[in-house]
């Protein structure tokens, strides 16, 4: 018995001696290609985000090298502001109406144009033109369009012989402005995902569903969705991300404005952060951010996406 | 023998390098001048400059003044920094002198060059007693108005001094079905001009040296609060172009130079500014267009020759060529800026200029600038850049609605206390 034991245990130990220096003549050449990805991950992306992290904690205008340690009084300052909650509602708002409105409405074109329609390939390119216009040249083209005196909104309401809103001029409206940019931005791009994903569905599984005698409704709901689950979980993941980094159309379309009523989490910080040379205070945003965005990464990927 | 050779050479090489390097001086010049005839002027300095000073290059780079405050702190910390860069003073200046990147004039910014600027102005770049910049110009806010509009609504504009008559020919010039008031308050800094200059004449110098020094009343005291209570009166009036806070200052200015609203608040450059920016480019007429200072508020303690403006200027980075100091030497000189009044880009803060400039308007400031005891510089550069840009919120917010008076001055207050 206790042979038998010693036995097996030395045998263990053998192979595991055996892999060990399997494993150690690998080792070099693997660190040695790790080096340039690691150098760049290191230098571009850890070290900024712990230098943020550091930053986060001083009182700091840019200048020189911080010095004036606060602790956590960027942060305590920021749960106190009110934009920074009205920039965290509106983030919450884009994010909602992406899920609510967005992704449905990308589906329903995917499911029309991934069939073999005439003119699909035009209505698709039509769909998808909005996404690749630059985010800038979107925000300024929308600022004309809503505009109340010349705009496409002024034209629309002319029609009716009544003053057009300003939307972008009224805070309870802006954001909703902000909304529909956002929906006609990106539907496109998670309109073309569908569409490959469901390109990719094997047509006999359909045919023969229809031969069965499945309604087209029924094939939608029981066969392309739910193999299409896969795509759906990876664009509700790319639309909760980009909700989350949104500035640069913001930026070009209200500059967070009128009286703030517009920000993103992200113009938020760089309106408070960089514009007024407190550093420090946006780096605390940034902390924020970054906690939010690896949060939801992480909780997304362990339940939802874990099979994929 | 070889190395020697090859020694010697490179001895040789370096002499003539360095030699060239003497010779050969570039001034990077960073401004955010976009008015063309300005940059034109500009332009004919640098390049009169470099004419008389062989191997000297002038080169003027351009930045968007929101882009340029944004990326200063940055530009400033990099070896490739420009050597001349521009100065409301300030906040701003503090923070860049205390950072160490600005380089100390004071050794050369004395005898006959500071004997050309008036003191007044060169004590806006003083701090600690030391000389940090060269002062240009100085600014001053107030009305401009459309004769022909304020003549149709039938209210005349020497009628107009205190802010009860301002509120009243608002309404008056509303009720003809005439724009009031144009202002950008996209930008912000557009409406915080009506706080500032408020309190400036409710509370005069001494509410705001209190509130500076933290030695009286603070921003969040009576004199603000009722100058916040003021501006709601009259944001409740509606006085501004419809869909205002959608508006950048360069569009309101053009709003007002196409002749579709009564009023502007703004600085002197809005002189060129409307003309630049409306549909036109001409703007309006020179006749037809007017000016008059900000109205005395009922029991306020300010005088109403007291004057809201700046005087800005240019700083030499550490580190600079010496030529960038020469090159401010000469730009500042009697001769350029008397051309600069002359073509009236701005109003010069160098003695004597002021007999030079052709434009009325310029010269009535002018003339209210030097004759003014207490000229206070904008807030938003006075304070800092972080509590400046409050101030701009929260005035923006009592315009708006999304905020209360009592708020906005306790918000200000509070990012004072903070800075």
């Amino acid at each position: 018995m206790t042979v038998a034991v010693t036995a097996s245990a030395f045998d263990r130990a053998a192979v595991r001696r055996r892999r060990g220096t399997a494993l150690r003549s690998q080792v070099a050449p693997v660190v040695l290609m790790l080096v340039p990805a690691l150098a760049l991950f290191t230098i571009f992306v850890i070290l900024p985000m712990g230098e943020a992290g550091f930053y986060s904690l001083f009182k700091w205008n840019g200048y020189g090298s911080p010095q004036d340690f606060v602790g956590l009084r960027n942060f305590e300052q920021l749960l106190r502001n009110r934009t920074f909650w009205s920039a965290l509602t509106n983030t919450g708002l884009i994010i909602a109406v992406s899920l609510a409105i967005q992704l449905p409405l990308a589906l329903a074109m995917a499911l029309l144009l991934a069939e073999k329609l005439r003119g699909r390939v035009a209505f698709r390119m039509v769909f998808f033109l909005p996404y690749i216009l630059a985010e800038v040249a979107t925000g300024l083209i929308w600022q004309f369009l809503y505009d109340g005196q010349y705009g496409a909104v002024a034209l629309i309401w002319g029609w009716f012989d009544a003053q057009a809103p300003f939307v972008l001029a009224d805070r309870t409206l802006a954001m909703g402005a902000v909304l529909v940019l956002v929906v006609w931005k990106y539907f496109g791009f998670h309109m073309m995902i569908y569409i490959a994903g469901l390109q990719s569905i094997p047509s006999e599984i359909i045919d023969a569903a229809r031969i069965d005698g499945a309604t087209p409704w029924q094939i939608v709901r029981r066969i392309k969705i739910p193999m299409l689950l896969p795509t759906i979980r990876l664009s509700v993941f790319f639309s909760v991300v980009g909700a989350l980094q949104l500035f640069d159309m913001v930026m070009a379309l209200t500059r967070g404005g009128p009286s703030n009523a517009t920000h993103s989490l992200v113009t938020y910080l760089y309106t408070f952060g960089q514009m007024r040379m407190e550093i420090g205070f946006g780096s605390a945003v940034g902390v924020v951010l970054f906690l939010i965005c690896v949060t939801f990464s992480i909780v997304y990927r362990r339940t939802l996406m874990r099979g994929d | 023998m070889n190395r020697m050779l090859s020694g010697l050479a490179a001895f040789a090489a370096a002499g003539l390098l360095s030699g060239v390097a003497m010779a050969d001086a570039t001034v990077k010049w960073l401004h955010i001048e976009n008015t063309p005839d300005t940059v034109a002027w500009m332009e004919s300095v640098a390049r009169a400059y470099e004419a008389a000073h062989p191997g000297v290059t002038i080169q003027m780079q351009y930045l968007e003044n929101e882009a340029y405050k944004a990326k200063l702190p940055t530009t400033l910390q990099s070896p490739d920094r420009p050597n001349i860069i521009y100065s409301w003073g300030g906040g701003v200046l503090r923070d860049q002198i205390k950072a160490g990147v600005i380089e100390d004039l004071s050794d050369a910014v004395k005898g006959e060059w500071a004997d050309r600027i008036s003191p007044a102005a060169l004590d806006a770049f003083t701090v600690d007693g030391h000389v940090w910049g060269v002062p240009v110009l100085a600014s001053q806010v107030g009305f401009w108005f459309n004769k022909p509009l304020l003549a149709k609504a039938g209210v005349k504009a020497e009628d107009i001094k205190s802010w009860d008559d301002l509120l009243s020919a608002v309404k008056t010039i509303k009720a003809a079905g005439i724009v009031p008031l144009a202002t950008g308050g996209a930008d912000k800094w557009p409406i915080h001009f009506y706080w500032t200059l408020l309190a400036m004449r409710i509370g005069g110098k001494d509410a705001f040296q209190a509130a500076y020094d933290q030695s009286g009343d603070g921003f969040d005291g009576p004199v603000y609060i009722k100058a916040g209570e003021d501006l709601k009166a009259l944001a409740a009036l509606e006085p501004f172009e419809p869909g205002y806070l959608g508006l950048t200052n360069p569009q309101a200015a053009g709003y007002f130079g196409d002749g579709k609203a009564a009023m502007h608040l703004m600085g002197n450059w809005d002189y060129l500014n409307a003309k630049k920016n409306s549909a036109s480019g001409k703007g309006i007429p020179d006749a037809e267009l007017g000016w008059f200072p900000f109205p005395t508020v009922a029991g306020g303690t300010g005088q109403p020759t007291d004057v809201l403006g700046g005087v800005n200027g240019w700083l030499v980075t550490k580190g600079s060529p010496p030529e960038a100091v020469d090159f401010l030497k000469f730009l500042t000189n009697k001769e350029n800026q008397e051309k600069a009044a002359e073509l009236g880009v701005y109003i010069p803060v160098n003695k004597g200029t002021a007999e030079k400039l052709k434009n009325p308007y310029f010269r009535q400031m002018a003339e209210n600038i030097a004759k003014s005891g207490y000229f206070q510089v904008f807030y938003d550069q006075m304070l800092g850049a972080n509590v400046g840009r409050v101030v701009n919120d929260v005035t923006t917010d009592i315009a708006s609605g999304a905020t209360d008076p009592k708020d906005a001055a306790s918000q200000v207050q509070e990012a004072w206390e903070m800075r």
